[in-house]
Order: C-alpha cells, then sequence, then structure tokens
C-alpha cells in the first residue's frame, strides 16, 4: 500500500509521485465546483424568481447557529492547515494532535446541523406534506419566538400572503387559498435548496471526517514527515475546499435581505 | 498490407510475455491495475451495451415499417427509444473510445508504464459496471420512457416507468467518466516520457486531452441536475416543477450545459482516431498538426457555451437564442479545420485502402454531412420547422454512428494487432467496412428528407405516403446490423487463429508501435527517449520502408505548419 512514500511502479521520480497526485486532487476540486456549481445556479435563479419568499424563508433560519458553524469551520480550516505544516516540517507528535482537533471540529459542525434540521422538523419548514410557513407565526410558543420578531414575521408573512391572493385575483382565479397556497411553494423551494445545499455539504463533511480519521491512524503511526505527506496535503485541499463551499452557503442562506431583531 | 517488410508471412512471433499472458486468472483480471487489462474490460462491457441498445434500436426499426406500427404498443415505443438513446449515450458511446482505446494508448503513446492512478482507473470501470446494473435494473423492471433527456415535470412527477433506478445509474456512471478525464489530464501532464513534448504528442492524445477537459468540466454538472430531478421524483422538492415555482426550462439548461459538450466527448476521440490513421495509409506527415491539435480545444471550449441551441422552440429570450445560434456557428470552423487538415494529408499522399483507411474516409465523409446539416438546425428560423423531426435524428446519428462509432471501429482494427498480437482477415474486414458505409447512409440518409417532410420523432405511427421512406430506413438498419456483427465475429476469430501482426504491421510512427504486439505490462522495456516529429515518415529508417515510399519521395515532418 501507498502508505509509506515508497515510489510506485509508473512513476519514475517521488517528486513526480507527489506532484501528480497534488495535480490529481486539484482537478477533483475543480469537479466539486462544478457539482456545486449546479446548485448555487438553480439557488440564484429561484432566489431572483421569488425574492420575497426567499427573504422571508430566510429570516427563519437560526443566524447563530448558522453563524457558530462558520466559527467552527474556520477555526477547522486553521487546525488543518496547522497538521499540514507540522507534517511538512516533521513535528510527527504534533499531526495528529491538530488532525484530532480538526475532527472534533469538523465533528462540532455536523453535530449543531443536527439541532438546527432537528428544529426546522419542528417548524413544520421541512418540504412535504406538512410543510407550513405560517406555522411559527401561528403557534410562537413552539418555535420561542416573541415581542418585535414575532411581530414581524407574522407582518412579513400576512403581507406576503395579501400580494400573493392580489395576484392570483389579476389572473383571474378565484381560490380563496390561492395565496398561502402559493407562499408555501414558494417558502418549500427555498427550504428545498437548503436542505438540497446543506445536505451535500454535510455529506462531504462526512466524507472529509472518514479521512480524517485515517490520517490520524496513519500519523500516530508516524508515517508522515517532511519526506512524505502528501496524504495529509491533499486531504487538507479538500478539507479547505468543503470550507470554502460553505463560506460561500452562509451568507447566501442566512444572510441576504437579513433584519436583525 | 503489402509491399512493407514487416509484412513478410510467418516472420514474426508474438513476444514470450506480454500483458495477456503476464498473470492468469479471473482474479488477474478483476483486479488488475493495468491500463491494458482495464480497456479490455472496458472493452467487453461497452460491446454488450452496444448489443443492449442495438436490439432496441432494431425494435424500433421493425416496428416503424408500417404507418400504424407493426410491434409493440405506444408506451412499449416510448421506452424502446428511451432506453435505446440511454444505452448507447451514456454506455457506450461516452466511454466507447476514450475507456477502451484511450485506455490502451494513451501511456504507450507517451512512452509511461500506466496511467498516472492505476487504481482509480479500475475503481471507474467498476463505478461504470455498478451504474450500468442500476440502469438494466431499470429497464428489467418496468422500462423508462421519459427520452434519454429526462425532461422534467415528466421525469420527475408523470413517469409510471422506472426512472428512479436510472437516474441513480446514470448519476453513478458520471464519476467513472470524471475519474477517466482526471486520470488522463494528469497522465499527459506529468507522465510524459523524456523528448516528449507538448507538441509531439501523437494527435489522439491531443483529443483525448480535450475530451478529459470536458469530462472533468461538464459531468458534475449533469450529476447535480439529475441528482435534483431525482430528489424531485423521490421526495417532491420543487426545484424543477413549475406547482411550486420552479422551472423546468431551468432543468434543460443544466441538462444540455453538460449534454451538448458531452456529444463532444463523443466524436472527439473519434477525430483522435482519424488523426493517427489517415497519416499512416498515406505515409505523409499530417497537414497543419498544431492547428488540429489546437482546434480540439477549441472544440472543447466553444462547445460549453452553444447549448441552448437545443432550446430554440422553448420561448427563451430572442437575443439569448441569437447569440447561441452564433455561437454553434462557431463550432463549425475548428471542426472544419480538422477536415480541411484530413483531406489536405491525403493530397500526393501514398494512399492505401486497408480497413482502417476506409473507415477514417468514411469517417470524413459522413461527419461532414453531419456535421453541414448541423448548421441547419443551428439557423434559428430554420430550426423552428426541423426542431423534433427525423431530419435531427438523422443529423445526429451521422455525427454518432457515422462519426464515433466509425471512428471506434476503425480504430479498433487500426490498433487491433497492437491489442492482441494479430491481424484480423483483411479482405473480410474491408468487405465489412462498405457493409456498413452503405448500411448506415441507407438507414439514415431517408432520415433527413422524412425530417424535412416533416415526421416528428419519438412517435409511434405516421402518415402513410412516408412508409417508403421508413422501409428504405429499416433495411437499411439490416444491413447495419450484419456490418456489425461481422467485425465483432472475425476480431474474436482472430485473436486465436489471426496471422500474427509483429510490433509495426502498418507500419506507423507512433510510439505504441515501437513495443512488442501485444506489449508487456510496463508497456516498456526501458523507458523510450523520443528524439523524432510526430508522423515523420522520413526520418524513420526504423519503419523499413523503401521503394517508391523511401526517404526523399516523402513529405518533410512538418512542413506545412
Amino acid at each position: 500500500m501507498h502508505r509509506t512514500g515508497e515510489l510506485y511502479g509508473q512513476y519514475k521520480t517521488l517528486d513526480q509521485q507527489k506532484e501528480t497526485a497534488t495535480f490529481g486532487m486539484w482537478i477533483f476540486l475543480v469537479t466539486e465546483i462544478l457539482f456545486f456549481g449546479g446548485l448555487f445556479l438553480t439557488y440564484t435563479i429561484n432566489r431572483h424568481e421569488f425574492p420575497t419568499a426567499f427573504g422571508i424563508a430566510g429570516n427563519m433560519l437560526d443566524l447563530n447557529l448558522g453563524f457558530g458553524n462558520t466559527i467552527v469551520l474556520i477555526a477547522s480550516s486553521f487546525t488543518m492547515a496547522m497538521s499540514v505544516w507540522s507534517a511538512q516540517t516533521s513535528r510527527k507528535k504534533a499531526i495528529p494532535v491538530w488532525l484530532i482537533a480538526t475532527l472534533a471540529l469538523g465533528s462540532v459542525f455536523l453535530g449543531i446541523k443536527v439541532v438546527e434540521y432537528k428544529q426546522k422538523f419542528d417548524h413544520h419548514l421541512v418540504p412535504g406534506y406538512h410543510f407550513d410557513v405560517t406555522y411559527c407565526s401561528n403557534n410562537p410558543s413552539a418555535c420561542g419566538l416573541s415581542g418585535k420578531e414575532l411581530e414581524d414575521e407574522r407582518k412579513e408573512v400576512r403581507e406576503y400572503i395579501e400580494a400573493e391572493k392580489e395576484y392570483a385575483k389579476q389572473l383571474g382565479l378565484s381560490d380563496p387559498s390561492a395565496g398561502i397556497a402559493a407562499v408555501n411553494a414558494h417558502a418549500q423551494l427555498y427550504f428545498s435548496l437548503y436542505f438540497g445545499m446543506t445536505g451535500l455539504h454535510a455529506l462531504h463533511m462526512i466524507v472529509g471526517a472518514g479521512l480524517l480519521l485515517w490520517l490520524i491512524v496513519q500519523s500516530l503511526k508516524g508515517r508522515f514527515d517532511a519526506n512524505y505527506n502528501t496524504p495529509v496535503e491533499n486531504i487538507g485541499l479538500y478539507w479547505h475546499f468543503v470550507d470554502i463551499v460553505w463560506i460561500f452557503l452562509f451568507p447566501l442562506l442566512y444572510l441576504i435581505n437579513r433584519h436583525l431583531a | 498490407m503489402d509491399g512493407t517488410p514487416n509484412q513478410a508471412a510467418g516472420e514474426h512471433k508474438l513476444p514470450a510475455e506480454h500483458y495477456l499472458n503476464a498473470t492468469y486468472g479471473i482474479r488477474s483480471w478483476l483486479l488488475t491495475t493495468d491500463h491494458k487489462r482495464i480497456a479490455l474490460l472496458y472493452l467487453a462491457s461497452v460491446t454488450f451495451f452496444f448489443f443492449v441498445g442495438g436490439i432496441f434500436a432494431t425494435l424500433i426499426r421493425i416496428h416503424l415499417l408500417t404507418p400504424s406500427g407493426l410491434l409493440v404498443t405506444p408506451e412499449t415505443y416510448n421506452k424502446l427509444f428511451t432506453m435505446h438513446g440511454v444505452a448507447m449515450i451514456f454506455f457506450f458511446l461516452i466511454p466507447s473510445i476514450p475507456a477502451v482505446l484511450g485506455n490502451f494508448l494513451i501511456p504507450i503513446m507517451i512512452g509511461a508504464k500506466d496511467l498516472a492512478f492505476p487504481k482509480i482507473n479500475l475503481l471507474s470501470w467498476y463505478i461504470y459496471i455498478i451504474g450500468g446494473c442500476f440502469v438494466l435494473y431499470s429497464f428489467c423492471t418496468g422500462g423508462l420512457d421519459t427520452g434519454w433527456t429526462f425532461y422534467t415535470p415528466l421525469s420527475s412527477i408523470y413517469s409510471n416507468s422506472a426512472v428512479t433506478p436510472a437516474v441513480i445509474g446514470i448519476f453513478i456512471n458520471g464519476f467513472s467518466s470524471i475519474l477517466t478525464g482526471l486520470n488522463f489530464l494528469v497522465t499527459v501532464h506529468t507522465m510524459r516520457a523524456p523528448g516528449m513534448t507538448w507538441f509531439r504528442l501523437p494527435l489522439f492524445v491531443w483529443s483525448h486531452y480535450a475530451t478529459s477537459l470536458i469530462m472533468i468540466l461538464g459531468t458534475p454538472v449533469i450529476a447535480i441536475t439529475l441528482l435534483l430531478a431525482g430528489l424531485e421524483r423521490m421526495f417532491h422538492f420543487g426545484f424543477f416543477n413549475p406547482a411550486y415555482g420552479g422551472d423546468p426550462i431551468l432543468f434543460q439548461h443544466l441538462f444540455w450545459f453538460y449534454s451538448h459538450p458531452a456529444v463532444y466527448i463523443m466524436i472527439l476521440p473519434a477525430m483522435g482516431v482519424v488523426s493517427e490513421i489517415i497519416p499512416t495509409f498515406v505515409r505523409k506527415p499530417i497537414f497543419g498538426y498544431s492547428f488540429i491539435a489546437a482546434s480540439s480545444i477549441g472544440i472543447a471550449v466553444i462547445g460549453f457555451i452553444v447549448w441552448a441551441h437545443h432550446m430554440f422552440v422553448t420561448g427563451e429570450a430572442t437575443y439569448a437564442a441569437i447569440a447561441f445560434s452564433f455561437l454553434s456557428y462557431l463550432v463549425a470552423i475548428p471542426s472544419a479545420v480538422k477536415v480541411f487538415n484530413w483531406t489536405s494529408t491525403l493530397y500526393k499522399g501514398s494512399v492505401s485502402w486497408e480497413t482502417p483507411m476506409l473507415y477514417a474516409l468514411g469517417f470524413i465523409g459522413l461527419f461532414t454531412i453531419g456535421g453541414l446539416t448541423g448548421l441547419f438546425l443551428a439557423c434559428l428560423g430554420l430550426d423552428i420547422h426541423l426542431h423534433d423531426t427525423y431530419f435531427v435524428i438523422a443529423h445526429f446519428h451521422y455525427i454518432m454512428v457515422g462519426g464515433a462509432v466509425m471512428g471506434y471501429v476503425g480504430g479498433l482494427h487500426f490498433w487491433w494487432p497492437k491489442i492482441t498480437g494479430r491481424l484480423y482477415p483483411e479482405y473480410l474486414a474491408r468487405a465489412a467496412a462498405i457493409i456498413l458505409f452503405v448500411g448506415f447512409n441507407l438507414t439514415f440518409f431517408p432520415q433527413f428528407i422524412l425530417g424535412g417532410l416533416g415526421m416528428p420523432r419519438r412517435y409511434h405511427n405516421y402518415p402513410p405516403e412516408f412508409q417508403v421512406l421508413n422501409v428504405m430506413s429499416t433495411a437499411g438498419a439490416s444491413i447495419l446490423a450484419l456490418g456489425y456483427l461481422l467485425p465483432m465475429v472475425y476480431l474474436t476469430w482472430s485473436m486465436r487463429y489471426g496471422k500474427i501482426a509483429g510490433p509495426n504491421p502498418w507500419p506507423s510512427t507512433g510510439l505504441e508501435w515501437k513495443t512488442a504486439s501485444p506489449p508487456l505490462t510496463e508497456n516498456f522495456h526501458e523507458t523510450p527517449v523520443v528524439d523524432w516529429e510526430p508522423y515523420d515518415f522520413v526520418h524513420r529508417p526504423d519503419l523499413g520502408l523503401s521503394g517508391a515510399k523511401a526517404p526523399g519521395k516523402l513529405a518533410p515532418a512538418h512542413g506545412d505548419d
């Protein structure tokens, strides 16, 4: 196995071997950018199409959890960079320490994500039969809403429903539920994208956590030093990439049209 | 075949050890990391899917013998053309030349022992097989009736066929393509032998480089698109569903953002094959080497910005349509650069008519017809009339079957001596090539006329006045089927009984012809050093060319650019 940095048959030098692996990783990240790119495009077009619904729905996300996760993830990027640096400078004892810290921060991120998803389930914000964008303004205690925040949300939702009703009237639809149906549909679109994008990101985090686990085991065996650290470096590249995806997701999903209560 | 000293009968022996007899047993194949063995695994599996898709095509043509439809119900007919498209496009055309010939040849052509990532290469084959199993499962459990394009909301809401497993299968299969492209790109960048500079690379490698660019930039987009469509079908997410405010046209944009460049994934490698075959059988360096290399990259780049010409009738913005129409015309330029350079290579060359050359010449003609009719479809006004008619079908098949498959079969013949170490029966092969050419034209040329007359695609019946042309097309299809079965039979036969080929039977100039046939597992005994220009027949005494083909009578390498 390719663990101790011995030269593989198809390569001529260790330098070539390392260059090849790193180049391959960069190309893989290019494919990842395009993979997420399709989702970002879908999001952008729908946001452009339904700015009001997306604004209201975006305000229903928990900013504290989202912001906390951003900090956690940036910190994990730092610890990952430190483990790459430790490997490059042959600080063999430090490598697993930094890797474990990275894994821990990654797990905290995923844990917070679980809490957040659970909250969305409780607030009837998961796309499907029970989706109801008015649930929180109708049941403020269940969502922990009160004061100005509650008033704002009620007002926004009510105004939006009225606007959609008006639009339905213009189209000649007399159905009284047309307004709320449209609002729910568009908000549901936002949450479909929210779960799609954060879910795919979380999946990448889980894959990253598995890779880190493997790195930790290998680094405890002392495999990595200044001469051989390609896996640490490449998995580091992957980890940073997943972080950057979140750096884009956070403002797109949480911050646009945000009014702080 | 004649006139070259390499060809004297009985002179050659198979090498004592080569990649085929290095190890034995099923494990040595299923766990191999040798790019040549993986290429043969792909050869077997793409041939399987070719016949799956071929059976569906046969049923379609039989059904269309009579105006009211001869064979199946309308619902089954929808499934037949869908499954034909899915099997042929995703599981035959896209992997065919890159994963079989590219896999086998690229490392040898650049003087490497293997691809950069041999294990990832094997992984990509397994991913292909897993994706293929999902799709076959879909075919066997209700079939698929959405068209190979999977347009929403038909695919996400209304279809009652087995869409979900098919979408999962194609999603998985995409990663096989991505990994192949990634492997080729890295290999070409980092694994070249000493002296193998970028402008000494065979044009086959250049065209695969361009193909790989499309694979890594396009395939992730179709993956996410099908994932979203699948989520929409499974969990009723509303991305592409107007009922939730989603946009079905967005699906079409995302789909064609990959699927238009994907036709260049299918045709570029075939162009690479033709660029190898033609100089060999003209005994002359290829005309305009650097232009052909650059035009491959040009096609890959421009190919990414033409996708919405598939959507002229969706009501897209007029100015967008004009831009896409113009850009689609633009793709014709690098394509024409290739065609003109190939024909210029023929000029004053010493042309001989071996089987691969017949395929290459067939390719040039058919690709030209396919390409020119593509310009009809890029024309905004004309496309309104021709959209969704048999004209599109004929155009597409002239490029894909007349172009890509001709290139693939021609390439298989050209490198068959290298792959197996043995020659196929030459005259039978020439006959098969001619049968294929005749059958192909009889099948698809009437469809141009049908389309011009307005016969729509994907309909299970048609007005009686179209019957004559449809019968001609079906008759052609049966000739075409014979043309495909013949190489199947004699190539298989030749693996055991064919004449021993020797290292360089044609002879040709590439590095792959400097090693034994079949090559040993490491490809070369020692890493070759390249000190000659590509397609140079003059400064290559090792090729053994004599008489009329002696140095002095041969054009210089790089004499033209």
